[in-house]
């Protein structure tokens, strides 16, 4: 069986006026369809590039793929002419982000810009575009199944008239349009307040159990990729270097940079853990450091760290690129 | 309690108005105590008033009705050059230490500022202070000549942190200070601000959206919504047996780092526009508590001992 996604040996790089940028380095990831998985990492890390790439939305030029393959349902991304990428966006991947302001645009009305995008569906799958009516009720439907009240009326309104959770909301019914197989959602609740980013998740839970939709969620909480999946894979300066059932990573992580990571959070439910600060900060990718790209800031590194790139391995039902993975516990 | 608060706010209001004769009553009847030493932490959601309140305490806006007493002195209605001297005593940090800096200037410029401004230093003396600051933020002399791009996330924030220290103000309010960091570097900053305020006596009017943040860093927590405050008491208190049905829906919806803790959507609905704050109680559309009171009468602050709350069914 073909794997939903497969990515192997994925390395980006942006070139820049001071030089090369290694962001991606050597990024393997398979997701079976299904799966609800979670990235998580800090900024730069190269979790949005990652999650980009899959839609083949990051330009080129400045970035440049160095090597390896991005293979959604066996076929590879980058060999995609248009037509198979118009079909690829939007009903293979659909993607969701951090500012839905950002991805509204405040002249037109919600109804129309729906209306655009399930148009062009049908052109991108090859049928004819239905008349814009048919498009009306089909982005009611749309705004139904993300309970959004009243969604005729919510259909001739502008954006900004719009809350944050309101729009988020139209963007996933958006998503929705091409009943996608695999959505991403990149930061989805970061914007919004707790109190609506709990709806947003819970919205999300229920549409990737009814829809049977595959989750990629990335994000810098780790409280929210808990709350949505079973499998996270962790990122550092453009490398996995951990990925694991979720309750085995984050009870027993493998990589010192996930227990780093774990660590630093504040926990309100245990006011006595103070949170522990990683020392150093994230390294310059236009000169990454040698060997594994955590052993200047690991507290376990040994010289063979800063000489020899550790690969992802199985220890202990986790995958994770450390050479000393088997002491850590 | 018989040691006077080094700031004390009493029925505050902040009123943008409107055209009609409306008005969005951003901070509405905000009343608030700070003891020497504490910290307080102001808590909500965006656009319940808590960065509206930090403005105002600082008076860097013209509050629109209140009193801010700071020091027993009622500062909410003082000219500008009177409040000169006093400004010494009260700093502000922000969100974004990215903009924050000037880009054009060395970190020297930028923390020598205040000192220059209030004629504290000059010449040797004022270098030798500014690298004394650089000092108690954790950071090395040579970052002097060095400009905002030249500096992380967390070296930044530092570098504002030396800005406001330069004074040796009795009063520094944070407004989100780590939400623009990493949480590696989150936990650097709220180490290093705990040890800044013991080493120099500081309070702390620490505003956040983000409770397990203010759980670490606070004495004591005020919860705000739709520009009043709902309850207030210990930190510890509040997030253990939270009692206003809103703190509680708050709490509620925290995410632990931890699987499978999908929380319940505890409140459904939008804060409504500061511009149709409701009658009776403001929270009453979205409680789950709501009694027929609750649509008349506006529910004041009450409970005997610290902890107290506003609202007809706690």
């Amino acid at each position: 069986m073909t794997s939903l996604l497969e990515i192997t040996g994925y390395r980006l790089a942006f070139d820049g006026f001071e030089g090369r940028a290694q962001v991606l380095d050597g990024i393997e990831l398979t997701v079976q369809a299904g799966e609800t998985v979670g990235i998580v990492g800090e900024t730069g890390c190269g979790k949005s590039v990652l999650a980009r790439s899959i839609a083949r939305l990051v330009e080129m030029p400045p970035g440049r793929v160095l090597g390896g393959a991005i293979r959604f349902e066996g076929q590879d991304v980058f060999a995609m002419d248009r037509r198979a990428l118009a079909r690829l966006r939007g009903h293979g991947v659909a993607m969701i982000f951090q500012d839905p302001m950002t991805y509204l645009n405040p002249v037109f009305s919600i109804g129309t810009q729906m209306e655009d995008v399930i148009r062009a569906h049908d052109r991108a799958e090859g049928r004819r575009m239905r008349p814009r009516a048919a498009a009306h009720a089909r982005a009611a439907e749309l705004l139904a199944a993300v309970r959004l009240p009243e969604p005729d009326r919510l259909l001739d309104r502008y954006p900004h008239e719009l809350s944050g959770g309101m729009r988020q909301r139209v963007l996933i019914a958006m998503a929705l349009t091409g009943d996608p197989r695999l959505l991403v959602a990149d930061e989805p609740t970061t914007a919004l307040d707790v109190t609506i980013q709990a709806q947003v998740l819970r919205l999300i839970a229920e549409l990737v159990e009814t829809r049977g939709l595959t989750l990629l969620l990335i994000s810098h909480d780790l409280g929210v990729i808990g709350a949505l999946c079973r499998r996270v894979v962790v990122m550092y300066a453009g490398t996995v270097v951990e990925d694991a059932p979720a309750e085995a990573l984050y009870v027993r992580p493998r990589h010192p940079y996930t227990r780093g990571l774990l660590a630093a959070v504040p926990d309100l439910a245990r006011p006595d853990h103070r949170a522990q600060p990683i020392p150093g900060h994230i390294p310059n990718l236009l000169d990454p450091p040698s060997g594994c790209r955590f052993h200047p800031r690991c507290p376990m590194a040994i010289a063979r760290c800063a000489v020899e790139k550790p690969l992802l391995r199985e220890v202990d039902g986790h995958r994770v690129a450390c050479h000393r993975a088997e002491e850590a516990a | 309690m018989s040691i006077a608060p080094l700031l004390e706010v009493q029925g505050l209001r902040k009123l943008y108005p409107l055209k009609g004769g409306r008005a969005v009553r951003a901070v509405d009847g905000v009343d608030l105590a700070l003891r020497p030493g504490e910290s307080l932490g102001l808590v909500g959601e965006s656009g319940c008033g808590k960065s509206t309140v930090a403005r105002l305490v600082l008076r860097l806006i013209e509050p629109s009705g209140g009193a801010i007493r700071f020091g027993g002195q009622d500062i909410a209605r003082l000219p500008e050059a009177a409040l000169r001297p006093l400004r010494r005593d009260m700093q502000l940090i922000f969100q974004n230490p990215h903009a924050a800096l000037n880009p054009r200037r060395t970190v020297f410029a930028s923390v020598a500022e205040p000192l220059v401004v209030q004629r504290a230093a000059s010449g040797t003396a004022l270098q030798a202070r500014v690298a004394g600051l650089l000092r108690d933020v954790g950071l090395p002399e040579s970052f002097l000549w060095r400009f905002p791009h030249e500096l992380s996330g967390g070296q930044k924030q530092r570098v504002c942190i030396a800005r406001a220290l330069a004074l040796e103000p009795k009063l520094v309010v944070l407004d989100e200070p780590t939400s623009a960091l990493d949480v590696s570097v989150q936990a650097q900053i709220l180490d290093f601000l705990g040890d800044l305020r013991r080493r120099f006596g500081l309070t702390y009017l620490f505003i956040s959206h983000n409770l397990a943040v203010v759980r670490q860093v606070c004495d004591r927590v005020a919860v705000m919504y739709l520009g009043r405050i709902v309850e207030e008491g210990p930190a510890a208190q509040i997030f253990a047996a939270p009692r206003h049905p809103y703190t509680q829906a708050l709490v509620a919806s925290v995410l632990p780092p931890r699987p499978g803790a999908l929380p319940d959507a505890v409140l459904a609905g939008d804060v409504p526009n500061a511009a149709e704050i409701p009658p009776g109680c403001r929270f009453a559309p979205r409680c789950p508590l709501r009694m027929e009171r609750c649509t008349r009468e506006d529910p004041a602050l009450a409970g005997g001992g610290p902890h107290r709350v506003a609202c007809w069914a706690a």
